[in-house]
């Protein structure tokens, strides 16, 4: 299992950061989940792995035998963080797309940067 | 009364009068100055009562902040302490009377006597500071409330120029100054004053030793305008003239003096410290001297005079000697008395004449005999005439450099440059009182001469007496202070020294005579030529322009910043993430080298489920299958991420964590629908962006570049993962918490016990967080401005009221509604279920799989799913939905939960547990946490559908905002 667990952790991550890397917006806020999955099964994956053996207590469960309960709380906050950042972000993207026309991450298409002195260019009052 | 309470009165007062001069309206001159004079002399009074109090032993007022790390506020007042606090506080009270008659009717003299409080206050700081940190923060506070006084009259570019470079200077000095103290700290072990002033031995036997000497000195050395960093004193005469006064002659320059005598004992009688301070102070001594003679302006002579006392002092203090430091801590005191009223004398001179040009001026004395009378009185103190408090510590002095000659041949010279700054102090005290007073008439002066107001005078009056007083009776004037001041720097090892105005024929009198005679017949030698200087500078000095160092510095250090930011910087984001990347990729591989050859593993492994090898080859493919269609294919990608997530969401269940299913589970199905929400107002594919070849080309090698950062990224984080897995865990906190979570907290899901109980204010600082970004993102959506090219509605909307349009039998929006028309019904039957699924995770939350998280997110999807079903318009005339209220009042749940302990003496979000007897559903434990896990169920809610609410109902106002401009231009056109 941990080599499975592992390699996948690994394909979200490049998977994540490869989208992190694009020049689209969009692109780089399912970078960011995905990076977030990544990282959240990797603090899991600290706690060492368990088959069975959920951190709820039972009369008569042995204290060593249960799943670390420590990374599972850290990642159940961090769960909720990255639905926050992921919201935020992509408010974040939409209203940037309206100010600046252009959902590149500078938000400015690569060419453009030599007009950026000419005000023709630029939208009035934006 | 305690003593503390007279300390920390004294210490407070002038903050506070500082706080309530500011809010005095703009033209109340006589209120805020009735204000800062009280408020000064109580505060005087306060420190005063002390005396008795100080000369038996320091008194020391504490109050703890955080006493494991020994940060607190200390005040301790001992000898020393109360000598310069005096000082501060008297001559204060003397500025703020003459302040009030110098300052126009029409300047804003509140804000000068704020922050001249707020100086007194900062200052007082300095003094009274019993810990080396809070040392540092007065002391910067003084250099941010001289930048803010010199800078009083801000639309002069002279006064922002110097308040600026007097800023730049001092606070560089400052920073030095913390990076001293806590290599002090350090090496002492500890921030507090008393200890570090009896770990002489260890600091100074410490290899930490030299750089934290050289950084405290450069702190003070700035601070007291030392050479070379003297050039900011001349400049910050651009203040109005009682500030120069008082900061810049009497104060805050002394605040260097008073670090150096104050770590005296524990820095000095080393050759580091003889040699920076002494010649430091040296140097200083001679070219302020030697600048002074051929100053014009009279503040400019005062400026440059007071830099070389100050050199003087810092010489004495250089000599490792301690009765040389007596002398100090003396001539520190009278020069404040004499160069604040030569001060107020050429302010009052200013005033009434309208120039401060020695070469316009002459023969003032007529004119004003009083003041004539006063500011020679002054200036023959400066000079050292005997008599007078100036001669005493002059003397002083001149016999400390008599009798600190070493056997180096540079020392040998101590003693004749010692009496040439004194001859030349001479000249330029005597060219001040001949071109001012004596000559000719005064004639084409901007206004005629006359004497002041008798209330300016006044502070003058006590200054000059009080030069005369100690000048003639030292003994009973300043001596018994002096003594107590001396006793706190050396304890028991005083010197002994005597304050007499005669002391037989010696080596040091015919120096002062010598100098006395020097600097006379010098006058009449170069008096002319000095007026009639042409190149304006001083002689041989004329091209050391400091004013043009520093600019030069300044633009060095601009365009260096420049250069680096060029260099280094790179204003798109993905250069930066890039370079972000590889950083961490770096890191993690040196660490990973660093460490050595791997270990054997030596943990059983939990075999490999081929089911789960399957699951996360979908994952895999899902993740990949995203990365490669998001940029074209946005739906699809946002539905491979949910599988993705999803995938996730099973390994936890797999992997025994099913309060982390569940929330993943959740948190996927609202994070997909915002994600959705969020599509339409993204650009269509433009196939107008066609890139050239070239582009195209380099677009190749970026992307396999990213290609490979991406996939050595991946690698690295599977291989640092599988490292971990296969190692065994070491003995954490996971043990305590689960053996302690039914005991302690009476649950028995150890994961939300944490949450909710163990580790309780983390969980409020994430709830936090989430209202904050909640508000945030509906603040962003109240102003959003979509792009031009989303404003038009989806292409499918336009067709289907094409065809609602098109038959006669439906209306517009029918197609819409008929295709939700079944799964609309569902999903409205499926609301009640959805709420009791929410109520059960939360209630079982605290001993099974469930908690606030899950249920306020389930609650959410509740909510969402009937705005998806029926569009907000239907669900929001049938439900209130009040999200904003909800994160309020889920934050205050959690809070005032968090706060009950308190009312019991526990600390903050201390729980509770009991079980209760609830018919129905049995005996369920009822946790003082399960009312903060339900402040956290309340504001989830309230930020999540916050959120989803506010995106999706972009559309709508669009639409209405479309319609009512239809309507307006069809107006218009009828």
């Amino acid at each position: 299992m941990e080599i499975v667990l592992s390699l996948g952790i690994g394909v979200f991550a490049a998977s994540g950061v490869w989208l992190l890397l694009r020049p689209r917006t969009f692109q780089v806020a399912l970078g960011l989940s995905l990076l977030a999955y990544a990282v959240n099964l990797f603090i899991f994956a600290m706690g060492r792995l368990k088959v069975g053996a959920p951190p709820v207590l039972e009369s008569g469960t042995d204290a060593a035998g249960i799943a670390d309960p420590v990374p599972q709380a850290l990642v159940l906050t961090a769960l909720v963080i990255s639905f926050a950042l992921t919201a935020l972000f992509l408010v974040v993207l939409l209203a940037a797309r309206g100010v600046t026309g252009s959902d590149h991450v500078d938000g400015q298409e690569p060419g453009q940067e030599t007009g950026q002195g000419k005000p023709s260019q630029r939208e009035p009052g934006r | 009364m305690p003593a503390e309470t007279f300390l920390v009165a004294a210490a407070l007062l002038p903050f506070l009068g500082s706080v309530a001069a500011a809010l005095l309206p703009r033209d109340a001159r006589n209120a805020a100055a009735l204000l800062a004079g009280v408020v000064t002399l109580a505060s005087l009074a306060c420190i005063g009562a002390l005396y008795a109090r100080v000369s038996a032993g320091p008194v020391v007022w504490i109050l703890d902040w955080l006493p494991t790390l020994g940060v607190g506020l200390t005040l301790r007042l001992d000898g020393l302490a109360w000598l310069f606090a005096v000082l501060v506080l008297a001559i204060g009270a003397l500025v703020v009377l003459y302040a009030r008659y110098y300052m126009s009717a029409q300047d804003p003299v509140p804000r000068l006597f704020s922050f001249l409080l707020a100086f007194v206050g900062a200052m007082l700081g300095i003094v009274l500071a019993g810990n080396l940190i809070q040392l540092v923060v007065f002391w910067e506070l003084t250099s941010v409330f001289s930048f803010l006084l010199i800078g009083y009259w801000y639309d002069n570019r002279a006064a922002r120029d110097g308040a600026r470079m007097a800023l730049t200077i001092t606070a560089l000095g400052g920073l030095c100054l913390l990076v001293g103290m806590i290599l002090v700290g350090r090496i002492v072990g500890s921030y507090d004053l008393s200890v570090v002033l009896a770990s002489g031995d260890a600091i100074r036997s410490s290899p930490l030793y030299l750089p934290a000497l050289v950084l405290i000195l450069m702190a003070a050395l700035t601070k007291s305008a030392q050479f070379p960093f003297h050039i900011w004193l001349p400049r910050a005469m651009a203040a109005p003239t009682p500030i120069s006064a008082y900061l810049h002659s009497a104060t805050m320059v002394k605040a260097g003096i008073f670090l150096m005598i104050r770590l005296w004992p524990v820095l000095a009688e080393t050759d580091a410290w003889y040699w920076i301070v002494g010649t430091a102070g040296m140097a200083t001594m001679l070219v302020g001297a030697w600048s002074a003679i051929f100053q014009h302006d009279l503040k400019g002579l005062l400026a440059y005079s007071t830099i070389s006392h100050l050199g003087l002092i810092t010489l004495l203090l250089g000599l490792n000697s301690p009765l040389a430091v007596v002398a100090a801590i003396f001539h520190t005191v009278n020069h404040a008395t004499f160069k604040a009223s030569l001060f107020m004398a050429a302010g009052i001179i200013d005033h009434e004449t309208g120039t401060r040009d020695m070469r316009r001026l002459s023969g003032l004395w007529r004119a004003m005999p009083h003041t004539a009378t006063l500011a020679m009185v002054a200036a023959a103190a400066m000079a050292g005439v005997p008599l007078l408090n100036g001669f005493l510590s002059k003397e002083m002095f001149l016999s400390e450099a008599v009798d600190n000659v070493g056997d180096h041949p540079v020392q040998l010279a101590l003693p004749v440059l010692a009496t040439v700054a004194s001859a030349f102090t001479v000249l330029y005290s005597l060219r001040f009182i001949r071109q001012t007073f004596f000559g000719a008439a005064p004639h084409d002066l901007p206004k005629a001469p006359h004497e002041p107001v008798r209330w300016m005078r006044l502070p003058i009056e006590v200054l000059v007496l009080a030069c005369i007083a100690v000048g003639l009776v030292p003994n009973l004037t300043i001596g018994p202070a002096l003594l107590v001041a001396a006793r706190a720097v050396f304890g028991g090892a005083t010197p002994d020294y005597d304050l007499a105005i005669w002391h037989g024929v010696n080596a040091a009198l015919a120096l002062s005579m010598g100098a006395l005679a020097g600097g006379v017949g010098l006058y009449l030698a170069f008096g002319r030529r000095i007026n009639n200087n042409p190149r304006g500078g001083p002689w041989l000095m004329h091209r050391l322009d400091g004013g043009w160092m520093f600019e030069r510095a300044m633009t060095g250090l601009v365009r260096g910043a420049r250069w680096l930011e060029g260099a280094l910087g790179a204003t798109r984001l993905q250069a930066q993430l890039r370079t972000l990347f590889l950083v961490a990729l770096i890191a993690g591989l040196s660490a990973v080298l660093a460490g050595g050859p791997a270990a054997v593993p030596s943990v059983p492994l939990t075999g490999i489920d081929p089911a789960f090898a399957l699951l996360w080859l979908v994952g895999g493919a899902c993740a990949v299958g995203a990365a490669e269609r998001a940029k074209y294919h946005r739906l699809s990608a946002v539905i491979l991420t949910g599988g993705a997530g999803l995938v996730g969401s099973l390994t936890f269940v797999w992997l025994s964590a099913p309060d982390l299913a569940v929330t993943q589970l959740l948190v996927e199905i609202v994070t997909t629908v915002l994600l959705l929400l969020g599509l339409r107002w993204l650009p269509k594919r433009d196939e107008a962006i066609v890139a050239p070849p070239d582009e195209t080309r380099r677009a190749r090698r970026r992307r396999l570049t990213d290609l490979v950062v991406a996939a050595a990224v991946g690698t690295g984080l599977a291989g640092l993962a599988y490292a971990v897995m296969t190692r065994p865990a070491p003995e954490g906190i996971a043990r305590w918490f689960i053996e302690a979570a039914y005991p302690q907290a009476g649950g028995r899901n150890v994961v939300n016990v944490l949450l909710v109980d163990f580790r309780a204010f983390d969980t409020l600082g994430e709830i936090s967080v989430l209202g904050i970004v909640g508000l945030t993102v509906f603040a962003l959506l109240r102003r959003f401005r979509p792009a031009a090219d989303s404003l038009e509605r989806p292409r499918q909307q336009l067709r289907q009221e094409a065809a609602d349009r098109a038959h006669a039998d439906r209306a517009v929006g029918d197609t819409a509604t008929d295709a939700m028309l079944i799964p609309a019904v569902v999903i409205t039957w499926l609301f009640p279920f959805v709420c009791v699924l929410a109520l059960h995770l939360f209630l079982r939350g605290h001993d099974l799989p469930g908690g606030g998280f899950a249920a306020g997110i389930a609650l959410t999807i509740a909510f969402v799913l009937q705005y998806m079903a029926h569009g907000a318009q239907w669900v929001e005339e049938r439900l209130r939905i009040r999200p904003i209220a909800w994160i309020g009042v889920g934050l205050l749940v959690a809070g005032v939960a968090g706060a009950v302990p308190w009312l019991f003496g526990r600390p903050f979000l201390t729980a509770a547990f009991q079980y209760a007897e609830v018919p129905v559903l049995g005996k369920i434990p009822v946790a003082s946490a399960v009312a903060f896990d339900l402040g956290v169920v309340v504001l989830v809610v309230g930020a999540s559908v916050l959120m989803l609410v506010a995106l999706a109902r972009q559309s709508l106002r669009r639409a209405r905002e479309a319609a009512v401009e239809q309507d307006s231009r069809l107006e218009t056109r009828a």
